[in-house]
């Protein structure tokens, strides 16, 4: 078994808010990040299995960069999260709660039991792993 | 699983001296790093938790609440210092290890006294040649 990774970069705006809270409930709870701001982000995407024999390859990379494009780049590249995506009406775009909506959609996307782990990079300091399996 | 890394730097000096040893047995051992005079590294500590998800913030641990235990614990103690001189290092060298087991020790305790998250991991990166793992495998 070996294990590939594939990496791409997106920038969006985002507020953490909570739809049921006024805006000053938001802002007290979550302080500077309930302005509106962005980040660039990193998306680590980290796939496993066995090379095929004929290929040599797990899956090949510009079918993946093709996922990638269509279902990350898409959706999130220059948007906003909380206007432009469903994801986050109800529950804050925390760098947990959009690690864990990017890794239901890449689950959707690839064959089954490829995903190995995804590392979703807010910015230099800080990140979020989810790796399989995740409940 | 779902693990949420932070990362921080401080920078601090050490000498890599066994005490009861001479100055040419600790060279045998610990080369420049042991100059008696002290030399420094720019640390960085990367901190990875684990933790229920809160429902209300979508988060494992707030990065202010981490960000204060790290200013309050290790940044006050070790920053702009001689790491030979704190406590923790009186009877171990400070090494690349023993600084990663010391701050994973102290930060897993504090987080788990004001959080529901835990310390399962504390990289200490040393320079871009070497680092330091201690804690559970990714």
């Amino acid at each position: 078994m070996v294990r590939i990774t594939r990496a791409i970069d997106f920038s969006a705006s985002l507020r953490y808010a909570r739809a049921e809270l006024s805006d000053d409930a938001n802002a007290a709870l979550f302080g500077s990040r309930a302005r509106h701001h962005g980040h660039n982000y990193r998306l680590e995407v980290t796939l496993r299995g066995e090379p095929d024999p004929v290929t040599g390859m797990v899956l090949n990379l510009k079918d993946l960069q093709q996922i990638l494009d269509d279902e990350i780049m898409t959706r999130f590249d220059h948007r906003d999260l909380n206007l432009d995506t469903p994801y986050f009406e109800k529950d804050p775009p925390s760098p947990e709660n959009f690690a864990r909506v990017i890794r239901r959609i890449l689950i959707a996307a690839l064959p089954d039991g490829m995903l190995d782990r995804i590392r979703l990079q807010q910015d230099e300091d800080l990140w979020v792993d989810v790796i399989e399996p995740e409940p | 699983m779902i693990e949420l890394t932070r990362r921080y730097s401080f920078p601090a000096a050490h000498i890599l001296t066994q005490a009861g040893l001479s100055e040419a047995e600790n060279l045998a051992i610990y080369g420049k790093c042991a100059n008696p005079n002290g030399h420094g590294h720019n640390y960085g500590v990367e901190v990875t938790l684990i933790g229920p998800i809160d429902e209300r913030t979508g988060r494992i641990l707030s990065p202010d609440l981490l960000d204060r235990i790290f200013q309050e614990r290790i940044e006050s103690r070790f920053a702009r210092r001689l790491l030979n001189d704190d406590e923790a290092f009186r009877d171990r060298v400070p090494t690349a290890e023993n600084i990663a087991l010391v701050i994973h020790e102290v930060l897993a305790d504090e987080v788990a006294k004001r959080s529901s998250a835990e310390v399962v991991r504390v990289k200490i990166v040393e320079t871009r040649h070497n680092s330091c793992i201690s804690g559970a495998n990714a």
